[in-house]
């Protein structure tokens, strides 16, 4: 009995359908107090919908939930909250437009007479920050002039501040953040659990759950493969019991990689010379070969980014100049792009992404569609071949092509994505983050797909905040720091002499 | 089984777009059934049809002309509060074409059917072109300039009836000339409006779901980003739109002008922006853009007219009317919350009452 007590969460036999898929069925889960419990599996392998069906957000079908012994149903995020279970959403879910001290108070604001205290809303917000995530930056500033990374923690400290969190959930905080981002999260979730929180940890990040878990839950399609101690269990075990499938397919990538590099072409497709933007990216060179996987490593906020929206066109270049097949292209703009036979599949999945009120199909057929114009219009017969034929290719997980994509889950609506840009039949194809916040084994699948389609004699660039997963893909290797191109590697490289080059020091 | 599968159906009708415009149109109509003999009476007055379901047509035709344009300026995340006023200066133009003694500052009664001063193609075509550079002006304030909808319509939604009263030189033009008046008066077994409002929707629809515009529109009101993205002009769809509900709204005042032979720069289309606006929102596309529905907007404008021609049916007072009008919109759009869907979507469930 003595070891129940310790269970401040019990959920049992939840299950919850969707239409047309069973998202989960008969999980269970317990959480003890001050504890970290990571909560693993592949993508639409239920952890979300699991998570919803804690915070009220999503009524489970089925299944009971105990907070400290005593049933309970959240009946909105709200109420969840005050009963002090806290969420921190994979997707930022705050005001960009307002200050950051207002998106952290929001609701709670101090009055003074009765007005709002500005300066000590300010102050609170400030401590808040600094107190709990040591991050001190100008809280009177718009939540959006900050990165994506700042704005996650925004949103950590908000969850924090706006109650005493028995259970605090984080679903993914960490798909966004850099290593040592990471490893200030890592610090306050430390020093949480120490106060007897505990912590539901959502991540894809295998090497982060083996550092911060004392248990480990895994889910997959829907239903509960096993809780393990962390320190029982192994790598390969965790992940084999993720993906349910064996890892020889790791090891295949270098193999085809190695068999791929067969195929690249000596004469350059795509030529930047002094490209770059005033304030943005200073001006760097950089040649994409057909066949050829490009890697772009950095830091948050190195410029990896600004380079693939410079390239695509999304932003105008104000010095050097971009040649595709020798031609120079003047009136640079995504519509050009696409028809010249260049894409870009975004960072930010949400924002620039998925159009999530139109089906599966017309989020695939968008891009080749835009690049027809306006009247050149596909037949639905045409529309359903395309969107069938990549829904078979890249195996996303949907009833039908006419599924609204906002029912999908995280990394299928990536695949929807990357599906819109093959549709266009690129030459050159940039993808900034295309694996992130996928699980491991669609991951092997999104690396395998970028090496096969270069074999096929496309160029591409491959942007990651993984920089295994970028040696593991590129034959070439770009390292931007401080929104400058610094270094280029072909070849075996050694990731230790990239981690010093994206850092600045000397190896 | 047999539950589920009646259940199973009874969703899929509560789901479909067009069963709360539907729902609400037949609710008025039940009321009119019960309440107002003869309403569904439908008389044949030498070969063309007389009654007041033929009216609720003939008088929603403004707003369904309006409609359709609305929707287009809605489902990109917009809004286009300037079609009451782009009605009234290109039913002035009409006019004052038809008519031009108003510019000698002179009230001259035309009483010849035959006489106009231009001829009619040179008319419309006018008072058209005038509707759709109020519309690009629209559009180039929204999609280039970027001003909110909401604040740039309002520009010409006030400075419109100014510009109206500018051209018939501040005085009310008697319209006499009867090729014209045939365009909201004339019957040809339906009402010649009927006929207008008829080739405009399936022009539109021919527009928006026979080529890729429509699900640029939608795509640009779902997520713009993405759409720019994606290669999607959005400017150019945003200018478009506004483009084209400026030319709905020049139809739509030709029509009012001509069913009241007046030019009459202040009153014609004095709010009827408000009713095209709630006639979309009751045709079920939301205010925040996306998906769209020329037809449930289209029963949308039947509801407003219903509504009214019922209120006048059983005699309530003109000055009552708008607020009337207001409790029945506010009954509609209840329909809509989540909260009464659900309950609708309760009733038909098979689990109640176990």
């Amino acid at each position: 009995m003595s070891d129940s007590n310790q269970n401040i969460l019990i959920m049992e036999g939840i299950s919850k359908a969707f239409p047309g898929v069973q998202a989960l069925e008969d999980v269970s889960l317990t959480l003890r107090k001050g504890e970290i419990l990571c909560l693993v599996g592949e993508n639409g392998a239920g952890k979300s919908t699991l998570m919803k069906a804690l915070t009220g957000v999503d009524r489970p079908d089925s299944g009971k939930i105990f907070l400290e012994g005593r049933e309970v149903q959240a009946k909105s995020p709200q109420h969840a909250q005050s009963l002090g279970i806290s969420t921190v959403y994979q997707e930022i879910n705050l005001c960009p437009n307002l200050t950051v001290a207002e998106n952290i108070i929001l609701g709670y604001e101090p009055y003074k007479f009765g007005r709002i205290d500005w300066a000590k809303m300010n102050a609170l917000a400030k401590d808040t920050l600094q107190r709990l995530l040591g991050v001190d930056i100008d809280v009177t500033q718009p939540l959006g002039s900050f990165t994506v990374a700042i704005q996650q923690m925004v949103a950590i400290a908000r969850a924090l501040y706006v109650s005493t969190a028995k259970i605090l959930i984080l679903d993914e905080p960490t798909s966004s953040l850099d290593v040592n981002e990471t490893a200030q999260l890592f610090k306050v979730m430390r020093k949480l659990k120490d106060d007897g929180v505990g912590i539901i940890f959502i991540t894809h990040f295998i090497g982060q759950v083996f550092e911060i878990s004392d248990r480990i839950t895994v889910l997959r399609n829907g239903n509960l493969v096993g809780t393990y101690e962390t320190a029982s269990i192994t790598r390969v075990g965790l992940i084999s019991n993720m993906i349910g499938r064996s890892l020889a397919e790791f090891d295949e990538m270098s193999k085809i990689k190695l068999e791929s590099s067969k195929h690249i072409k000596p004469e350059a497709l795509l030529q930047a010379r002094g490209f770059g933007l005033t304030g943005v990216i200073n001006p760097f060179d950089l040649d994409l070969h057909s066949g050829e996987v490009v890697g772009l490593a950095g830091l948050l906020g190195s410029g990896r980014t600004e380079a693939a929206s410079l390239l695509f066109g999304v932003e105008k270049a104000d010095t050097g100049s971009i040649t595709l097949n020798g031609i120079v292209i003047v009136d640079h703009s995504p519509l050009g792009s696409i028809r010249r036979g260049v894409a870009l599949c975004p960072e930010d999945r949400k924002a620039a992404g998925i159009v999530d009120d139109l089906s599966v199909r017309e989020n695939i057929i968008l891009a080749a569609q835009a690049s027809q114009g306006w009247f050149k219009f596909m037949s639905l017969q045409q529309q359903y071949e395309i969107a069938d034929k990549y829904i078979k290719l890249l195996n996303i997980a949907t009833p039908s092509a006419d599924q609204l994509v906002k029912n999908l889950s995280g990394g299928n609506q990536q695949k929807v994505i990357l599906a819109r840009w093959l549709a266009t039949n690129p030459l050159v194809l940039i993808l900034d983050e295309p694996t992130r916040g996928i699980d491991v084994g669609t991951k092997a699948e999104i690396q395998k797909l970028v090496l096969s389609l270069a074999e096929d004699g496309k160029a591409c660039v491959f942007i990651s905040s993984e920089l295994e997963e970028v040696l593991r893909t590129s034959h070439r290797v770009v390292v931007l720091r401080e929104h400058e191109k610094v270094a280029e590697f072909s070849g075996e490289v050694d990731e230790n002499t990239i981690i010093h080059t994206i850092a600045g020091s000397e190896s | 089984m047999n539950n589920s599968f009646k259940s199973f159906k009874w969703k899929k009708i509560t789901e479909s777009r067009l069963f709360f415009p539907i729902f609400a149109l037949l609710l008025i109509l039940l009321f009119d059934f019960i309440f107002i003999p003869g309403f569904f009476s439908i008389e044949n007055r030498e070969g063309n049809l007389h009654g007041s379901l033929i009216d609720i047509f003939r008088n929603g035709s403004t707003v369904m002309l309006l409609a359709i344009g609305m929707t287009l300026v809605i489902a990109t995340g917009g809004v286009d509060l300037s079609v009451g006023a782009v009605m009234a200066i290109a039913a002035s133009v009409a006019g004052i074409m038809m008519n031009p003694s108003a510019l000698k500052n002179e009230v001259f009664f035309v009483t010849d059917p035959n006489f106009t001063f231009q001829p009619l193609w040179m008319v419309i075509i006018s008072a058209l072109l005038v509707a759709i550079l109020c519309g690009m002006w629209n559009g180039m304030l929204v999609a280039y300039v970027r001003i909110q909808p909401m604040v740039a319509t309002l520009i010409l939604m006030i400075a419109g009836r100014g510009i109206a009263q500018l051209v018939t030189n501040g005085l009310r033009v008697q319209i006499t000339y009867k090729l014209f008046t045939l365009l909201g008066q004339g019957w040809f077994i339906l009402p010649f409006s009927l006929y207008i409002v008829a080739i405009v929707f399936t022009l539109t629809w021919i527009m928006t779901r026979k080529t890729a515009i429509g699900m640029f529109i939608e795509s640009v009101g779902i997520n713009f980003k993405s759409s720019f993205f994606s290669g999607i002009d959005e400017k150019k769809i945003k200018f478009l739109v506004y483009t084209f509900c400026g030319l709905c709204a020049g139809i739509a005042g030709l029509v009012a002008s001509s069913n009241i032979k007046t030019s009459d720069a202040n009153n014609i289309g004095l709010t009827t922006e408000l009713d095209a606006i709630l006639a979309v929102v009751i045709g079920g596309t939301a205010m925040s853009g996306g998906r769209f529905s020329l037809l449930a907007s289209m029963i949308g404008a039947l509801v407003m007219q219903a509504v009214t021609q019922s209120m006048y049916a059983i005699g309530v007072p003109a000055f009552a009317l708008q607020a009337i009008k207001a409790l029945v919109v506010i009954f509609v759009i209840m329909l809509y919350s989540r909260q009464v869907r659900g309950f609708v979507a309760w009733i038909g469930s098979p689990k109640r009452g176990v």
